[in-house]
């Protein structure tokens, strides 16, 4: 049975009078890929907002590895090891697809050398064995995206400013990698051939995913474990085939019609 | 006592002094480096204004009107053509360009203000002696402190009526929420920026042309303006009406306070105060809500 | 740390100017020294102008190397350059790590006028003290360097070979920090600060730590700017003065390590030329030039030097 990586007890949140986290446990195992559901605002992108430290959770505990990391700020929780994508990507518009990736391989080296004023850029990245050009080269060719090596991110399209995004997520090796709704404003031929793209990169490190989706044909596809997101709480926690076709997850979230034809591609 | 009176009247000068930089942040999300120059305006042309008034024997008492007049003039002869002409065409750019270009537009309004004035010093006491002082608790206190308490009132209860009930200040107030959707549903957001900007500087110039009477009228009074206003607006929150109320109150009474004491901390005083409500609160007291960026 | 092209260019460029110095006027040299003494000061602007900063209150920092200097002479008695050079580095820096704590906090328009502020106040305290001459200031003694006292007529070449010294000890010293990872970050911070922090770095320490470096590489300007004048006052701290500041960085432009000096030169002769005939405009000169220089040439000068590089290339 894999250990346990990420263990969240008893979160709650509240924006005045709205509740974004009613009483959340979630047991994360190593290595799982788990498709966090549900409609807007019902708590799903809270959750991970409080995972990577950007909300503190009112109440509860959220543990990784073994330790303590409700209280510490998204750069802490970067160092040690989960990361994340975001819904609007957050890139650095003014630079291009490469120079973007060598900022996050730059930071990592900076971190290596424990921040030390007297290492080039182009020494050799500890723990990585390369110079920092060579991973950013190396990750351009990983997510396909070597031919916007030199333009500007900020004229890219959305599904490649989406996997660059993800692509400088994954810099730092993370053992948790969350994707906050990576199919967004990708259009409908894309859709599944960057989440798979995606999702071979991502797994075959070893790397427990987690990823918020309104699409449910991705989320049965991908996803060994779903967990549906009601007003603030977890209506339903388990394999695609069974939480896809729990009678709450249909009336909430899926629509009874779509059901059927969802549940029958999973895996 | 004493700190009392000074706190509540140094309130009052802080507030209509700074009032006019949070409201043209406010609305165009501009920090007007240049308001130190509009009060440094106002305050030269209330000196003309009044000097010209008294050599020729008119009612003194209707010299304040003068100095009104004298503000309005100043904030919106030079202030809707630099929105108009300038400002207008940097609104897309990095805001620390924008910040540079008001700096820029402040040096030179203050040399600006020299070419027209000179560098020396204008006395223009008579609407201040005229009042005559007020007596508490055996202490003697002119009454121009109540002109500026009065004034400071009537100001902050004519915006709030504006923006609270007028067709205008609700058109305002959208704006300062989201200037894009504004425009989407049809406001003239450029007529709005640029009669804001008339008003934000008239108001600095207000402050001017009132303090003119109390102090000798020399250039340079614009920097320590637009420093002070600056800490105050940031402590209330910038753009927040009732921040900058409530923050000028605090920084008036501490201020007050502090030059009974040690006079020479006064500058130091109001930016600790500053500091510790930003440790705080990082966006001041009352902070507009943001929007979620992630 | 290897020299880089640019700089060793530089540095033979200012070798050269040394060994014409018999040649050159004096005036001429002052006005050399302190376009390299302004120079150290727009070289820290560049560094927070790359992250997307505007220190509107530098003089602070001039100022401090200044009265660094001034104190050693006249309290302690020291003369040696190399002694007040260290003292007013270390006194900026010192001041710079005490305030960073706080200025590395905030961003923007909240930066700027609060390092305005900082600046202010140092003025208005140096200003009624009158320990320490109030408005007028005082003078600096004559100075020596490692135990020699230059001779009158080699006074004015000694201060400017030591200030070429520094100038090119610093330019290594940020071309190779630019060059560095942490370098780096200065850019990603004016980007995308969100995501530079969800990468794993502190934008609040990167900042903190350039604050400090301008704040020394400003006191070394300040400490050679009063030792080439041989007089500090406290308009040293004052706005205008830092407003100088600015308009030679944007001038310049922030392409280059070299660029400030350029800014800075340029700077030198247009201030010698324009104060000399109309002293009364001269902020407002500087205000126009500036607007101009944002809205005609946003790079600076030294985007013409690229493109004329490019040009031959």
């Amino acid at each position: 049975m894999s250990s346990i990586i990420l263990n969240a007890k008893g979160l709650n949140k509240s924006f005045g009078a709205v509740t974004a986290a009613s009483d959340i446990h979630v047991a994360v195992e190593q290595g799982a890929c788990i498709g966090l559901i549900g409609t807007n605002g019902a708590g799903k992108t809270t959750f991970v907002n409080m995972i990577t430290g950007y909300l503190k959770p009112d109440s509860g505990v959220i543990e990784f590895d073994g330790r303590d990391i409700t209280d510490l700020i998204p750069r802490q929780i970067t160092q040690l090891g989960i990361s994340r994508s975001f819904q609007i990507p957050q890139l650095y518009n003014t630079m291009t697809a490469l120079e973007n990736l060598e900022m996050s391989y730059g930071v990592i080296s900076l971190i290596a050398h424990r921040g030390s004023l007297f290492t080039r850029t182009d020494d050799i990245v500890p723990g990585y064995g390369k110079t920092i050009r060579a991973l950013a080269e190396e990750s351009l060719e990983k997510f396909g995206l070597s031919a916007y090596r030199d333009k500007v991110t900020r004229v890219l399209p959305g599904g490649v400013r989406k996997l660059l995004d993800i692509a400088m997520a994954m810099a730092v090796r993370p053992k948790i990698l969350l994707l906050d709704e990576p199919t967004s404003g990708v259009s409908a031929e894309e859709k599944f051939d960057i989440m798979d793209m995606v999702m071979n990169v991502v797994r075959s490190g070893g790397t427990t995913v987690m990823f918020v989706e309104h699409d449910m044909e991705i989320v049965a596809r991908h996803a060994d474990r779903v967990l549906a997101f009601y007003d603030g709480s977890i209506i339903a926690d388990g394999p695609p085939q069974q939480a896809l076709k729990d009678p709450r997850v249909l009336k909430y979230i899926v629509g009874e019609s779509q059901a059927a034809s969802v549940v029958g591609e999973a895996h | 006592m004493v700190v009392l009176v000074d706190g509540i009247n140094y309130s009052a000068w802080l507030f209509l002094s700074a009032v006019g930089l949070t409201l043209i942040y406010g609305v165009m999300k501009i920090v007007n480096v240049a308001h130190g120059s509009f009060y440094a305006m106002g305050a030269y042309a209330a000196a003309s204004v009044v000097g010209y008034w008294t050599t020729n024997g008119f009612n003194p008492y209707l010299s304040y009107l003068a100095l009104v007049v004298a503000a309005v003039l100043a904030g919106f002869v030079v202030g809707p053509p630099i929105e108009r002409f300038l400002l207008r065409y940097q609104y897309e750019k990095d805001e620390v360009v924008i910040l540079l270009i008001t700096y820029g537009l402040f040096l030179i309004l203050e040399d600006v203000i020299k070419l027209i004035w000179g560098v020396n010093p204008y006395f223009v006491s008579e609407p201040y002696e005229l009042l005559g002082n007020f007596e508490i608790a055996e202490m003697s206190y002119p009454n121009y402190y109540l002109l500026m308490v009065g004034l400071a009132l009537v100001v902050g209860l004519m915006l709030l009526y504006v923006l609270n009930k007028t067709r205008f200040g609700r058109l305002l107030v959208s704006v300062i929420h989201d200037r894009e959707i504004s425009a989407a549903m049809g406001i003239d957001v450029g007529k709005i920026f640029v009669l804001t900007f008339g008003v934000g500087c008239s108001l600095a110039a207000l402050a001017g042309a009132f303090t003119a009477p109390t102090i000798s009228v020399t250039p340079g009074l614009g920097v320590e303006v637009i420093v002070l206003s600056f800490a105050v607006v940031v402590t209330g929150g910038l753009g927040s009406l009732p921040g900058v109320a409530l923050a000028a109150l605090i920084m008036g009474m501490v201020r007050a306070l502090c030059v009974h004491f040690a006079p020479q901390l006064e500058l130091f005083v109001i930016f600790s105060v500053m500091a510790l409500v930003l440790a705080f609160r990082p966006r001041g007291l009352f902070s507009l809500a943001e929007t979620r960026k992630i | 740390m290897s020299i880089d092209k640019p700089i060793f260019r530089f540095a033979v460029f200012l070798g050269c100017l040394l060994l014409a110095s018999p040649w050159l006027p004096q005036w001429a040299m002052f006005m050399i020294t302190i376009a390299g003494a302004n120079g150290m000061v727009v070289l820290g602007l560049m560094l927070f102008l790359r992250a997307g900063l505007v220190s509107f209150g530098q003089a602070l920092y001039f100022c401090v190397g200044a009265y660094a200097t001034g104190l050693m002479t006249q309290m302690f008695k020291f003369t040696d350059i190399f002694v007040l050079l260290i003292s007013a580095g270390v006194m900026s820096g010192v001041l710079a790590y005490i305030l960073g704590f706080l200025l590395a906090k905030y961003r923007a328009i909240f930066f700027g006028l609060l390092s305005l502020a900082f600046s202010m106040i140092l003025y208005g305290l140096l200003a009624k003290t009158e320990a320490l001459g109030s408005t007028d200031g005082f003078n600096i003694p004559a100075i020596t360097i490692l135990g020699w006292l230059p001779p009158q007529p080699l006074v004015r070449v000694t201060i400017l070979a030591v200030t070429f010294a520094v100038m090119l000890l610093c330019l290594t010293f940020v071309n190779g920090l630019l060059r560095s990872p942490r370098g780096l970050l200065l850019t990603a911070i004016r980007d995308n600060e969100i995501r530079t922090e969800y990468m794993g770095a502190s934008a609040q320490r990167t900042i903190h730590l350039i604050y400090v470096i301008a704040g020394v590489l400003a006191g070394l300007g300040g400490a050679l700017a009063a030792v080439a004048v041989g007089h500090i006052d406290p308009a040293m701290a004052f706005w205008t003065t830092s407003g100088e500041f600015i308009f030679i960085t944007i001038l310049g432009g922030i392409g280059s390590v070299l660029a400030p000096f350029l800014g800075s030169m340029v700077f030198g002769v247009i201030h010698t030329v324009a104060f000399a005939n109309s002293p009364n405009t001269w902020q407002m000169m500087i205000g126009l030039a500036l607007i101009a220089v944002i809205l005609l040439l946003p790079d600076g000068l030294w985007s013409l030097v690229s493109r004329m590089k490019k040009a031959r290339a």
